[in-house]
């Protein structure tokens, strides 16, 4: 008989612990699914937590309707091969009520997703949103506790966060509050890939090399695409590339790889010396504190 | 690979960000555009060094106060464990946090400075580990090059402290003396301290046996979620009871007995993430399936027939009171216990432990922010227990206050409140 687990097993054990209690303390629960590798660990999580029995809450989508191609048709398969029932807020749709504003200098909407996933949560009266988010990403995210409370304008409070104890989660909360769920946030990238390969999950196809035009930009490689296309002085080259993360195409840039498989992705992020944030989000180097600034917004 | 989860305790003053640095920056778990803010923000800061505080530090209010305000998560691996770090502030909401922290710890670090000794604040961090039963402590000298790398400085303050811990109740205690900034045996042995024969702090980590921390013996299975998928056709005869084992050994066929009820049946299935399993150990998430259809929801608990918890609704508890709101005898309270959840109220304050001191102050009235005492309770409901000592799992509850919904205290039940 095997009496230890390995840490990966340790790591599954505890996100589905937590899964657990929210679906049965709270009445409104929904999953945040990106169509990313996070995401996609996440999922899989939620389903074999009730298995055999479908997983019945709906899956969320914030779509800044700049997204790859490729993310889309895979979050359309999942859905679909699963019969899950798929919400999605759209950025477009708040930019056309004008909640939300889009900034003159810059073509992100990776900001504005705030405000869709708030009036989605509102919409639907959710009451706890998993979330894939990892406390290695971000120094923010490390001190965020697994069930995170946020009041009724979905703000972050870091001063007064609940202590968390052994296992035990407190879900009480005012109605119009509601929680972030993280059950990934002890988890690290590398601990993804390996799972993704333990449990055979399947990828949207970007996170594999494949060949791409890019540009080279703040020592960043830009896919070429009719959002980000090749500025003044650039010059554009195809390359071998991988994306590290998957978000909006305005704001995500790839990493030169020639990793086609998940052992060779592992190998990889096994070597690397940079982040994965560092690595491929552009939105983040503008400040020390750019994530908390938004996490307090009641940003993801 | 296995996972060690630690806590360190110790102050920014005995160099604990530095050994936390130096382990991630050695093991490379620090990348290099991390390194290069923390380079870059130490130099706006007018640091003259780089602080790798700011490593951890993640929240604005902290890098401004130079404080670390709340429990920081780090990651690190080697060819050997995976680690998970909780790194607690020495002073601010020292007890809150080294709880929040420590509650699921294997092991603690605690730091000190090798000129300063053993202080109030050290004395307090080994008491805490002790009533959180962390069944492994690391007393880590630190600052050995600034003692000459002194042997004799060395054993004193080893055997200062471990002539305190010998009136607590710890396991498993080792001494290690380091040089965070140098180096010196957290990583490799260190030359400078050839007299010292023990391990290096990372190597200690990774061997340290924790296999037999888990409790093994006491089968408990506290019920989160009952699987009843009754509208899928092929399925809809399936009942399975999803939970986290919490101690003992499941295997199929065993005997058990469900809690309040005392049917008893047997285990027919155990399904774990991927199929089914012949057994399952502490704390792996599976789904149990019965032979029998016995009636059983969120909250019950499955044990052995022949190996129960107590069951009862008087229970006296070691309490760490977390809110700045006192604790009021004969409020009532919600109290979380495995997968209930129930009215509670504290019926007396035995005393209030001074965690300086362990002096017990048996004229306490309330218990505030950060203190520590034993509380006795009435709950609404029976509840199946252990002593804390015996099983960390069935022997802790948080206490919520109803009109905040904040969690106000964390409860370690000593046992069944006795007549007297």
């Amino acid at each position: 008989m095997h009496n230890e687990i390995s840490h990966l097993e340790s790591l599954e054990a505890e996100a589905v612990h937590l899964i657990r209690e929210v679906l049965a303390e709270l009445e409104k629960p929904a999953l945040l699914f990106s169509g990313g590798k996070d995401s996609a660990v996440l999922l899989n999580l939620a389903m074999l937590s009730v298995k055999p029995k479908k997983l019945w809450i709906p899956i969320v989508h914030i779509d800044t309707g700049h997204n790859f191609k490729e993310v889309i048709e895979f979050r359309d398969s999942i859905v679909e091969k699963n019969s899950l029932n798929l919400i999605v807020g759209s950025v477009q749709e708040s930019i056309d009520l004008g909640t939300a504003v889009e900034d003159p200098n810059s073509n992100s909407r990776n900001k504005l997703q705030t405000v869709t996933l708030l009036e989605t949560i509102e919409k639907y009266k959710f009451d706890a949103l998993f979330g894939g988010a990892r406390r290695d990403e971000e120094k923010a995210r490390a001190k965020e506790r697994f069930l995170s409370h946020r009041d009724t304008f979905g703000q972050w409070n870091p001063r007064s966060q609940r202590p968390e104890i052994w296992h035990l989660y407190n879900t009480k909360h005012n109605s119009g509050e509601h929680f972030r769920v993280f059950p990934l946030s002890n988890w690290t990238e590398l601990d993804i890939w390996k799972y993704i390969n333990l449990r055979h999950l399947e990828l949207p196809s970007i996170y594999f090399a494949h060949k791409r035009e890019v540009v080279r930009r703040n020592f960043m490689l830009v896919s070429v695409t009719e959002l980000t296309p090749v500025l003044e002085n650039e010059e554009s080259f195809i390359t071998s590339v991988r994306y590290r993360t998957v978000g909006d195409m305005t704001c995500t840039a790839a990493v030169e790889s020639l990793a086609g498989s998940i052992d060779e992705i592992i190998v990889e992020t096994q070597a690397t010396r940079i982040s994965e944030r560092g690595a491929t989000r552009v939105d983040d180097k503008f400040s020390e504190a750019a994530m908390e600034d938004r996490k307090k917004e009641g940003y993801f | 690979m296995e996972l060690l989860r630690f806590a360190t305790a110790g102050s920014v003053d005995d160099g604990k960000s530095t050994l936390i640095g130096r382990m991630l920056y050695d093991s490379k778990s620090i990348f290099e555009d991390q390194l290069l803010a923390v380079e870059k923000t130490s130099t706006e800061r007018g640091d003259d060094y780089v602080n790798l505080a700011l490593l951890t530090d993640g929240l604005r209010a902290e890098r401004e106060q130079g404080i670390t305000i709340d429990v920081a998560y780090r990651y690190f691996s080697t060819p050997k464990r995976s680690f998970i770090i909780a790194d607690t502030p020495g002073h601010i909401q020292h007890t809150r946090n080294m709880i929040t922290g420590a509650s699921t710890a294997d092991l603690i670090i605690i730091l000190v400075d090798a000129r300063s000794g053993i202080l109030e604040q050290t004395k307090r961090h080994a008491l805490l580990a002790s009533i959180l039963r962390i069944p492994h402590l690391v007393l880590c000298v630190n600052k050995m090059d600034l003692v000459d790398y002194s042997k004799t400085e060395f054993e004193s303050i080893k055997s200062e402290f471990e002539e305190y811990a010998s009136r607590l109740d710890i396991k498993d205690i080792t001494a290690i003396p380091v040089s965070a900034l140098t180096g010196d045996n957290v990583v490799s042995r260190s030359s400078n301290m050839n007299w010292y024969d023990g391990y290096p702090l990372l190597r200690y980590l990774e061997e340290v046996y924790i296999g037999s921390d888990r409790n093994l013996i006491d089968l408990r299975f506290p019920v989160q979620l009952v699987i009843r998928p009754v509208s899928d056709s092929q399925v809809r005869d399936y009942r399975g009871y999803a939970g986290q084992l919490v101690s003992g050994i499941l295997e199929v066929g065993t005997d058990i007995m469900a809690l309040p009820s005392g049917f008893k049946s047997k285990i027919s299935k155990i399904e774990g993430p991927e199929g089914d399993l012949d057994s399952a150990v502490p704390y792996q998430s599976v789904t149990i399936r019965l032979e029998d259809d016995i009636d059983i929801s969120r909250g019950d608990m499955l044990c052995r027939p022949n190996n129960k918890p107590n069951i009862g609704q008087d229970i006296s508890a070691t309490v760490c009171w977390m809110s700045e709101t006192n604790l009021a005898i004969g409020r009532k309270y919600l109290i979380k216990h495995t997968t209930k959840i129930l009215r509670a109220i504290p019926t007396k304050l035995h005393y209030r432990l001074n965690v300086n001191t362990s002096h017990r102050d048996l004229e306490a009235t309330t218990l505030e922010l950060n203190e520590i005492g034993r509380v006795d309770f009435r709950l609404s409901n029976p509840i199946f227990f252990d002593e804390y000592k015996k099983n960390r799992e069935t022997g802790s509850f948080i206490v919520i206050d109803e009109t905040t919904n904040a969690t106000v205290a964390a409860g370690l039940i000593t046992g069944a409140v006795t007549a007297n």
